[in-house]
């Protein structure tokens, strides 16, 4: 009690006690309201019926060479396009060396005739022009984001503009010759 | 202290909450300096403004429905079916622009006579909070519709936050609540936009306490030394205040009435499309001069720090302005640049909404320079450099002296 009512007269001992006492609370105390914080954070996260969003199928065989279709997964813009020759030999010819996001066509596809990719700038996620044959398509035949001047060459690949990465292909598998599963 | 009646209720419930006595002191007798001019009107239209968008947001929300399947409907139907529906929104969407012009005004009306200098620094910080909360929640609204601008002026600004390296991608998912800007967004940005306002109304709270705290700066930039420099709140300035807001409910209802789309994009009553970007996509005005700094960088990330950096640095202001005088008034060489801010700012917002390339481009990085140098550089050296003219000794004595005799 002479401790409580005096402190400053009380041995110094009672004193880190007390300290430690008060600190270690303050801890645990932080620590809690961390940990109860969580929850609320995670719940804005996906939930899961929109992670269970499963795999969109797409039939490649009505879709002509030159000719692309956009299907949806997962809410965004999925391009298939059936390249021709002349895009996929320009496609190939690019030194990788010399672009922003290096990746040869090779790695962005699994069949050279079929280039399958989010339609999703990757500057701010407006959706680029070029899917359709009267689309403005960029300087790279590609694609040209009308937000921002964005454009991507035949393979997706940013080549000039202010977004920093090339178009993202998707997770996909081929079911069949002609047809896929995105997803 | 006593209370400021002598009716016995009054006074049983002040003795218990000096809630009357509190009034009294901060609305009627707060001593005020008497030389105020008009721009010192904005801050209570601004109050004014928030306390009628909250009133209408709680009306429209008793008819709003946060899902992407009926959004655009139910504003459809407020528009044509609920009686009054048509004038509760347009009160609403043209009350965000003005509350914006006033705001704005009131900003300037604090660069130009240095109400952000000591010892108003606190006040100054908690106004740029507000400003920052009223962007937030004017961007969360402009979503609720969810027409096409709606759509794409969410994915593009919520994508801002994807230029952070390693936690960006996370970031943006987390406040999608999914891949793509779909009705797990519309869905939280409704009672986000709902509450924000309260908010806002917390911190004008002590942003008022900080201003009856410090008192109000003046024109002339000098404090008030002498009972004699101020003049009761009530009745000049409740009756100044008030016909203020006459005649901003004219220029305000003369929008609602008959320009009420004056503000808005065609766009936005096309429904929310997210397999189609429309050509030219704008944000709201009140955005276009960040917009246009945004734009003028070609890197994703520094174009978005730059951007975050233009309202931040204005935190810092009272220490970037090195001059010991505040108003503008006596400040023969900062005022032009204070006056070219202004201009420059209204450039950064006609770029803004103009498509980025060529001349507009280069102007719009020109006058991003322009910002940055004006608040990094000109702001110390010209208060350094510059010399004042002669203060008046007191907020009294040219009145005084003018006509020769004492007030
Ligand atoms: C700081 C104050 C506020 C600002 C700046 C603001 C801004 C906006 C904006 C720009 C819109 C879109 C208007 C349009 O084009 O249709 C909007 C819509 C809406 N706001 Fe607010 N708002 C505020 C306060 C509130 C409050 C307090 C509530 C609810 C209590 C609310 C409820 C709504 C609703 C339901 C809509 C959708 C209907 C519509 O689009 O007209 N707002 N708000
Ligand atoms: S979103 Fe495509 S260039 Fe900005």
């Amino acid at each position: 009690m002479a401790d409580t009512a005096n402190p400053a007269s009380g041995s110094s001992d009672g004193e880190t006690r007390r300290d430690f006492l008060l600190y270690a609370s303050s801890a645990v105390g932080v620590v809690g309201a961390g940990l109860a914080l969580w929850p609320f954070v995670h719940s804005m996260n996906p939930a899961a019926d929109v992670l269970a969003l499963a795999s969109t199928e797409v039939d490649l065989a009505p879709i002509a060479e030159g000719q692309a279709i956009t299907v949806m997964w997962r809410g965004k813009p999925i391009f298939v396009r059936h390249r021709t020759a002349d895009e996929i030999s320009a496609a190939q010819a690019v030194d990788v060396t010399s672009l922003r996001d290096p990746q040869t066509d090779a790695d962005r596809v699994k069949k050279p005739e079929w280039l399958v990719m989010i339609g999703i700038c990757t500057h701010l996620g407006c959706i680029p022009l070029g899917q359709a044959p009267a689309d403005p398509k960029g300087e790279f035949g590609g694609w040209f984001c009308p937000c921002h001047g964005s454009n991507y060459d035949t393979s997706g690949r940013i080549r000039k503009g202010p977004a920093p990465l090339n178009l993202a292909v998707p997770p996909y598998a081929f079911t069949t010759d002609t047809s896929i599963k995105i997803g | 202290m006593s209370a400021p009646s002598n009716n016995k209720v009054v006074k049983w419930v002040d003795d218990r909450l000096p809630i009357f006595t509190m009034m009294k002191h901060s609305a009627i007798d707060y001593p005020t300096p008497k030389n105020l001019n008009y721009w010192w009107n904005f801050g209570s239209l601004a109050g004014l403004m928030l306390v009628i968008m909250i009133l209408t947001g709680l009306f429209l929300a008793m008819n709003y429905v946060p899902h992407t399947s009926m959004a655009f409907d139910s504003v459809e139907r407020i528009m044509r079916d609920v009686n009054y529906g048509w004038l509760l929104r347009y009160l609403h969407a043209n009350g965000a622009s003005m509350f914006f012009i006033l705001v704005y005004i009131h900003i300037f009306r604090g660069l130009y006579y240095g109400s952000y200098k000591a010892p108003r620094e606190v006040l100054w910080w908690l106004g740029l909070v507000i400003y920052l909360l009223m962007m937030a929640t004017g961007f969360l609204g402009y979503v609720l519709p969810w027409g096409q601008m709606s759509f794409w002026g969410a994915t593009v600004i919520t994508n801002l936050f994807s230029a952070f390296p390693l936690v960006g991608e996370h970031i943006v998912t987390w406040l999608w609540g999914g891949f793509s800007v779909d009705n797990p967004t519309l869905n939280r940005f409704f009672p986000l936009h709902f509450v924000l306002p309260f908010v806002i109304l917390g911190v004008v709270v002590v942003h008022v306490w900080a201003l009856h705290s410090v008192k109000s700066n003046n024109p002339l930039g000098i404090d008030m030394k002498t009972p004699q420099d101020s003049i009761p709140f009530h009745p000049y300035y409740t009756i100044k205040d008030l016909f203020g807001i006459g005649l901003f409910l004219m220029f305000y209802l003369a929008f609602v009435f008959w320009a009420p789309n004056f503000f808005g994009e065609p766009d936005n009553y096309i429904p929310a499309n997210p397999m189609v970007t429309p050509p030219h996509i704008v944000p709201e005005w009140y955005y276009l001069p960040f917009y246009a700094i945004l734009r003028s960088v070609p890197d994703k990330l520094g174009g978005v720090l730059l951007m975050f950096g233009a309202i931040l640095i204005l935190f810092v202001l009272p220490w970037l302005d090195t001059s010991k005088v505040r108003s503008c008034k006596f400040r023969p060489i900062y005022k032009w640049f204070t006056i070219l801010f202004l201009v420059n700012a209204f450039v950064l917002g006609y770029i803004g909404a103009q498509p980025a390339e060529g001349t507009m481009l280069l102007v719009g990085q020109i006058c991003t320079v322009w910002y940055f140098l004006h608040l990094l550089v000109l702001t110390p050296v010209i208060g350094w450099l510059e010399k004042p003219k002669p203060l008046p000794e007191s907020i009294s004595s040219p009145v005084v002296k003018k006509s020769g005799e004492a007030v």
